[in-house]
Order: structure tokens, then sequence, then C-alpha cells
């Protein structure tokens, strides 16, 4: 795509840019080390015991000589979480779109929505588990329970938030329902759904440690949650900050790869997107 | 003239799901080939006029009858709102492409009647560009080429230049008189500028509100071709003197006060 002239940005915004995009990266990493400083510090100063908090050098060694172990538990834990939120994308994607067709259907349908997102996790698990003989497949239902809602709601939302007038114009050309679905109603969507994506994603990955709190999986084939539920029973804190390390990163991993991605499919045209200096 | 107006409108009356009577006893013949400015405050029911006229609207009394029977199919009926209401995810190309594409034309098919209408408008070089990185009034030239890109038969504007500021305005106005002269179509724009409408219209038909209807229907005489030279020059100043007047009339005839 080629870019128009009017807006061509000269040197020195650029390099004020760049400068910005390295502030954004290096003070939250900086604020990271100077904790850990802190951390590390306070442990050998007042002598904490490692069983009750352990320094984060320790966490690092025990990271080194367990990291085999928990990142294949790490593996499974993604996978749940990844089946689930494919799974709240297609199926709230598919719920928002049928809402949009008419209000009534939307009056009828959301509040079970809602059904599905205020009821506790931990209180439907155990029911779940018990229906479905695949551990692993129960364990995706929890994780999708939670991840579904945001998706749903925000982009029902985004369907209905084209401009009136936009909706006149297609009507004005004799557009068809379907065109008005896919040229104006769907891209209009599309910066919402990408924000309740975004949630989802945090979400399913807490729903799948979640539900393994609650189905207590043991055996090689259980994901981190397992492993941190062990490490506590067998007093191993060490062990246990490392998972939830793992944990916290995967986190951090998901929700910036969900950022990425909107930023790159609404680059050309959503405000949120946008350079902040424009 | 001879031949029968494009269209009229016998008796037209619109009512709000409020209650409200937006518009009563509406009649307005409309010539082929005409620029008529509809004028009035604020909340005379221009806007609902015009989109009675193009058929977003269904009238709860009276009628529009068009020449021939029928009424416009899609297309035939180019709408300018009063703001661009461009989609933003769309380059200004794609956007112009949009009514033709809602007709089944692919963008290679459309392409070259899209870039002569971007080209009438001004925008030749700006296919590529997004929504966003233009003026105020090229989003408007924008929108206005998405209008024409179906060579329709009317074009309808609502306010649509209110928001610009007047150097921008004059020159789309006078560029969409060029338009009119060059494609030959019937304009309806509504204006609330006692000046844009005597600039622009050959007829400007006063609206009085609450309940909105047709109260006085005024020629505008002034030599053709209009050009930016003639805001300045007296017989422009009478004609406007005589609208406003007109216009003061219906509004003192209303009760209500004066903008």
């Amino acid at each position: 795509m080629s870019r128009s002239a009017p807006d061509a940005a000269p040197g020195a915004p650029a390099r004020a840019r760049e400068n910005g995009r390295l502030r954004r990266l290096l003070a939250p990493v900086g604020l990271g080390f100077l904790f850990l400083g802190a951390w590390e510090w306070a442990v050998r100063a007042f002598a904490i015991p490692p069983y009750l908090l352990p320094a984060p050098s320790l966490i690092a060694q025990t990271l080194g000589s367990d990291g085999a172990s928990l990142l294949a538990s790490l593996g499974i834990t993604l996978l749940i979480t990844a089946a689930a939120l494919g799974a709240a994308v297609l199926l709230g994607g598919l719920l928002a779109l049928l809402m949009a067709q008419s209000r009534t259907l939307e009056a009828a349908l959301f509040p079970y929505a809602v059904v599905l997102q205020v009821t506790p996790l931990v209180a439907i698990a155990p029911l779940i588990i018990i229906w479905t003989d695949n551990i692993a497949l129960s364990l995706v239902i929890c994780a999708w329970i939670v991840a579904f809602f945001p998706i749903v709601a925000n982009t029902t939302l985004g369907l209905n938030s084209a401009a009136r007038e936009l909706h006149d114009l297609f009507r004005l050309n004799g557009a068809t329902r379907w065109q008005t679905l896919r040229l104006l109603r769907v891209p209009a969507a599309l910066p919402y759904f990408l924000a309740g994506l975004r949630i989802s994603g945090g979400l399913a990955l807490i729903g799948a440690v979640v539900a393994e709190f609650v189905a207590g999986t043991g055996g090689t084939s259980s994901g981190l949650a397992s492993r941190i539920l062990e490490a506590g029973y067998r007093l191993q804190i060490p062990r246990m900050f490392a998972a939830l390390l793992l944990l916290s990163a995967a986190g951090l991993a998901i929700f910036w790869a969900l950022s990425a991605l909107s930023r790159q499919l609404l680059r050309h045209w959503h405000e949120s997107a946008l350079d902040p200096e424009r | 003239m001879a031949s029968p107006p494009l269209f009229h409108t016998e008796r037209l009356g619109h009512r709000f799901a409020s209650g409200t009577e937006a518009l009563l006893d509406v009649r307005l013949g409309v010539d082929r080939g005409e620029f008529l400015a509809l004028l009035g405050p604020s909340g005379c029911g221009k806007s609902t006029l015009l989109r009675l006229l193009a058929g977003l609207d269904r009238p709860s009394a009276g009628a529009v009858h068009w020449d021939g029977g029928a009424p416009p199919r899609p297309g035939e009926i180019g709408f300018v709102f009063q703001e661009p209401t461009l989609m933003p995810w769309a380059t200004v190309a794609d956007n112009v492409w949009l009514p033709l594409r809602l007709r089944g034309l692919s963008r290679a098919e459309a392409g070259p009647r899209v870039a002569a209408v971007l080209e009438q408008v001004g925008l030749e070089g700006f296919a590529d560009a997004y929504p966003r990185q233009l003026s105020g009034g090229m989003k408007m030239r924008v929108s206005i080429a998405r209008a024409l890109v179906t060579r329709p038969r009317v074009l309808l504007l609502d306010e649509p230049f209110a928001a610009l500021d007047e150097l921008t305005r004059f020159r789309l106005n006078d560029d969409l008189l060029s338009l009119w002269r060059a494609e030959g179509m019937t304009i309806l724009f509504v204006t609330h500028s006692v000046f844009e409408a005597v600039f622009l219209a050959q007829r400007v038909a006063i609206m009085s509100p609450r309940p909105g209807r047709i109260a006085a229907s005024l020629p505008i005489a002034l030599p053709e071709p209009r050009a930016g030279r003639l805001r300045t020059t007296a017989e422009f100043g009478a004609a406007c003197a005589t609208v406003s007047d007109a216009l003061a009339a219906t509004m003192a005839e209303d009760g209500a006060v004066a903008p």
C-alpha cells in the first residue's frame, strides 16, 4: 500500500517514536530487576528460610534443574488454553452473529450467556468433570466457559456499532442482509472482538489452571496447576515459585501476542492501533 | 417547463414515533436537471423530507410520485449525509467502490469508474489513502464521489458542508456546481445558509418548522455559469436579501424566534 505524500513522517518524529518504544520496553524491565534485587537482598539479610520465601536466585536455579518437567506441564496447560480460546472464538463469534440477526434473538439468548459468565467455575467444574469421561476435554470446557463471555459481549456490541448513516447507505444501494453483515457490521465489530479476545486469552489460561486445581489430575499428562499443588504438598516452595513464574510468563506472552495481533489487524484505521504522536 | 417534473410530492406528511409532527402537507415538484435548495432553520424537517424522497423512511401521509410511475431503483439516488460517513477500515477507492460492489461489480470491473469519479472530485492520487489521513473537506469529497459513482439521476445532499470552514465550503460549492453542469443530474441540496442556497440553486424552497412544510419557493435568476466571483456582486447580494426576507417572514408567521 503506497503511503500518500501528506503523511510522510519526517526524521525527527520517527526518532522520537523509536525512543518512546524503547522506554515502553525498558521501564517495566528495569522496575522488575529493581524488585528482584530488593527481594534477593531481603531474603539474605533477614535469613528467610526457602520454604517461606525462596530467593530469586534459588527460583532461577530450580527453574534450571526442574525446567524440563515444568515446561512439559506448561505445554499441556497452554494446549488446553489454546483449545478453549479457539472454541470461545468460534462459538462466541457464532453466537454474536446469531444474536445480531434480530433484537428478539439477542434478548432471548443474552441472559443465558450471562448465566454462564456469572456462575463460579469452581462450583460447576466438578459437574463437568463428572459428565465428561475425558479429563482433558472437561478442562477445555471449563476454560471455555470463562473465555466465552467477553468475546460474545464485545462482538455483539461491535456488530451493532456501525453508524446509522452507513446502514442507510447500504439500504439505498439495495444491499442484502449478508452484504451488510460482511461489508459493514463485521468490519465495524473487529476492534470490539479483538478487545474481547485480549481479555479472553488471559481468562482461558486462568480457567485452565483453576479447572485443573478442581480436577486434581495426576501423572505425566497433567498441567502446571498439578505441579503447583504437588510442590505445595511436598513443601517444595522454590519449585512452586518456578511454576508460578512460568504461568505468569505464559499469561504475559498470550496478552502480548493478542495485542500484537490486534495492532496488526487495525493498524490502518483504528485509533487504538495508531501511534500516539500522530 | 414543458416536460413533467421528475417527481412531485402529494400532501406528504410524516409523524415520528414520539408523536411529533415532522412534516405536514408538503407539496413539492422538482424538474429534471434542476438544482433546488431546501432552506430552513434547524429542526424544520428538511432532513426528514430528504429521507422520505430517498425512500429511507415511509411517509405517514401522502406520497412521492415519480415520473414514469416506478420509484428509483437502488443507485439511481445518490445521498450525501451531513457527516462524510466513510468506512474507516476501507481506503478511499474502496469506499467509493462500495455502491458498485453492492451491485456485484468486482474491484477490477469498478476500477476505471472509481478512478474517473475520484478525478472528478479532485482526489486523484488519494485512492489508497485511509479516511483518517484526509481533511474534513477531502472526506466530504470522497462522500460525494461515492454518491456519484453509480451515475444517479438524483443527488440528495443533507447539509453536507455545514461542518466545514468557509474557504473549504466555497471551494466545494464551486466544484459541486461544475459537477452538476457536467453531469446534468437533478440536485436537492438541504442547507440552513441563505448564501449557500442562493449561490448554488436555481430555485430555493423555504421550509417553516413545527410542522415542517414548504412556505415559499423562489426562483434565483443569477447569470450562468455561476462562479466564485458571483459572491461579491450586487445582484447576488440582492438575491440573498430577497431570500432572507422571505425566510424571516416565514419564521415571524410561525412565531418562532429568528436565529
